[in-house]
């Protein structure tokens, strides 16, 4: 079964990003980049997602809200980290107020690097999360 | 009276972009109070001069905010330049001054387009976004970056615009000027559009001035503030008026927001036509001793940078009031009494920018 990768729908949070990377998750569904023309269908209720983007690191306040939307996910999910500071913690890993990479919390299954990252690696990362996500869906079948 | 119930907003709602929380106290549909929760978003960003020299944290700077990233990094500049004394050349700071209303340019149109989307109205969402790329295509030909463009820095800037480059940008807001009249005239003429902003989250000009609100959501309460008009940058050259509006209702505040685009179109070919030639940037020597405070009008209004140094590397304070901290008080008054249906617009009528505010 192959729906998934065929339209994957994301969602998309906000755990502490400067908004940089947000406006650019925003610009690759409009009409430049289209995200869309791939099936990607950007959602705003965890339970119809599958792929769920995280900008940002993640702060004390951010990890209850980002374990609860991934958990309220249906299987198979996959989780991409868009831009520096999700993968690392970037240019605010030394503040005191954060905890470091989207990693700390949950799986990652994809890294997607830039500050802000530019919506041409978004799109590849989305859409090599849609392979990943296929392996989780035929695990699935399999178990 | 109806029965009491409370709502939660956020932090992950389909409207918001960023995370905030408000709880809604609505009785039946009409929402009674609002109470704000923030924090999701907190880094600890001023905190970090500790770790950061203060020539490293014009990068850290920019990163307050995405949308006015080069707004920010102009004013901390401009409050270190000011403590150390230096000598701004003049062309940098008309290049700067470019870079700041192409970025106007690019936060209105944004929040036209998520105004859209808000509202449901998906097509002009996508063409207020379409017009927009056009002014991220010259920060990308002329700085190298999308929306981080690290181009200022203590003393001018990095980067000059070749003559050619300067033609190219004045043809092109030339041409987006025609286009962005077709899509404007839907978002002030369109009925459907009217029925869901006209009248929709008033603010008196007196409750505006109570409670400190600052730029279009000002403007549109009838209040002639601009911190432009002080002259910093290349203002003082320039020709412009504040746009304000009387109604104070959200159709205003687009009003003044769309006003302000145009204006921006023309302050950037008045730039060009004045631009004066010469260094870029001057070179600094040693460190900054003393404080200072920088007023900056940017898309949301007033930010206001607080920067103490004590002639070390690095510095003692660095601080920053945003305009959407100013505004949140208002937002909490337009709330009241308004129906359940309106509060993603009225959220989306102040021009939330929820990572500048926390930090």
């Amino acid at each position: 079964m192959s729906f998934n990768k065929k339209s994957p729908w994301i969602l998309h949070y906000d755990a502490t990003s400067c908004n940089g990377c947000d406006i650019e998750v925003l610009a690759s569904l409009t009409p430049l980049y289209d995200v869309e023309r791939f099936g990607v269908v950007n959602t705003g209720d965890p339970r119809h997602a599958d792929i769920l983007l995280i900008t940002g690191s993640v702060n004390g306040q951010s990890i209850p809200v980002i374990k609860q939307l991934y958990e309220q996910m249906p299987d198979p999910k996959a989780v991409v980290a868009v831009g520096i500071c999700a993968t690392s913690g970037g240019i605010f890993a030394d503040c005191y107020n954060v905890e470091g990479g989207v990693d700390k919390v949950l799986p990652v299954d994809v890294y997607v690097p830039g500050c802000a990252a530019r919506p041409q690696s978004i799109i590849d990362g989305i859409l090599k999360a849609c392979d990943i996500l296929e392996e989780k869906q035929k695990a699935l079948k399999g178990r | 009276m109806g029965k009491r119930t409370v709502v939660p907003f956020g932090p992950q709602h389909p409207v918001l972009p960023e995370p905030i929380h408000l709880d809604l106290v609505l009785e039946d549909e009409k929402v009674i109070e609002a109470i704000p929760q923030i924090g999701y978003v907190h880094r600890g960003l001023e905190k970090l001069v500790d770790k950061k020299d203060f020539k490293q944290f014009t990068y850290v700077s920019e990163r307050i905010c995405g949308i006015c990233s080069f707004m920010h990094g102009a004013g901390y500049c401009m409050s270190v330049e000011s403590i150390m004394g230096i000598e701004v050349p003049e062309r940098a700071v008309f290049l700067r001054t470019i870079w700041a209303e192409l970025s106007r340019i690019h936060s209105h149109l944004l929040w036209l387009g998520l105004t859209a989307d808000a509202f449901g109205f998906e097509s002009l969402f996508m063409h207020t976004w379409r017009l927009r790329e056009q002014v991220l295509d010259l920060f990308e030909q002329t700085t190298g970056g999308r929306l981080i463009f690290s181009v200022c820095d203590i003393g001018g800037v990095r980067k000059d615009i070749t003559p050619e480059m300067l033609d190219k940008i004045v043809s092109v807001v030339t041409n987006m000027d025609k286009e962005l009249r077709d899509v404007t005239s839907v978002f002030l003429n369109d009925s459907t559009v009217k029925h869901r902003t006209v009248g929709i989250g008033l603010l008196s000009k007196e409750k505006a001035l109570e409670l400190g609100a600052v730029g279009p959501m000002a403007k549109a309460s009838g209040i002639r503030r601009d911190m432009r008009t002080q002259g910093y940058c290349a203002y003082k050259y320039l020709e412009f008026e504040p746009i304000t509006a009387e109604e104070g209702d959200s159709y205003a505040r687009m009003q003044v927001r769309i006003g302000e685009i145009f204006q921006a179109i023309d302050l950037i070919k008045q730039c060009i036509e004045k631009l004066p030639e010469g260094d870029i940037i001057t070179k600094i020597k040693g460190n900054p001793k003393g404080e200072h405070f920088t007023r900056v009008e940017q898309p949301r209004g007033e930010a206001l940078y607080y920067v103490k140094a004590n002639g070390t590397k690095f510095l003692d304070r660095f601080r920053v009031r945003t305009p959407t901290f100013a505004n949140v008080p208002a937002l909490l008054e337009i709330l009241k009494d308004c129906d359940l249906a309106d509060v993603p617009i009225l959220i989306l009528t102040i021009d939330p920018c929820i990572s500048c505010t926390e930090r």
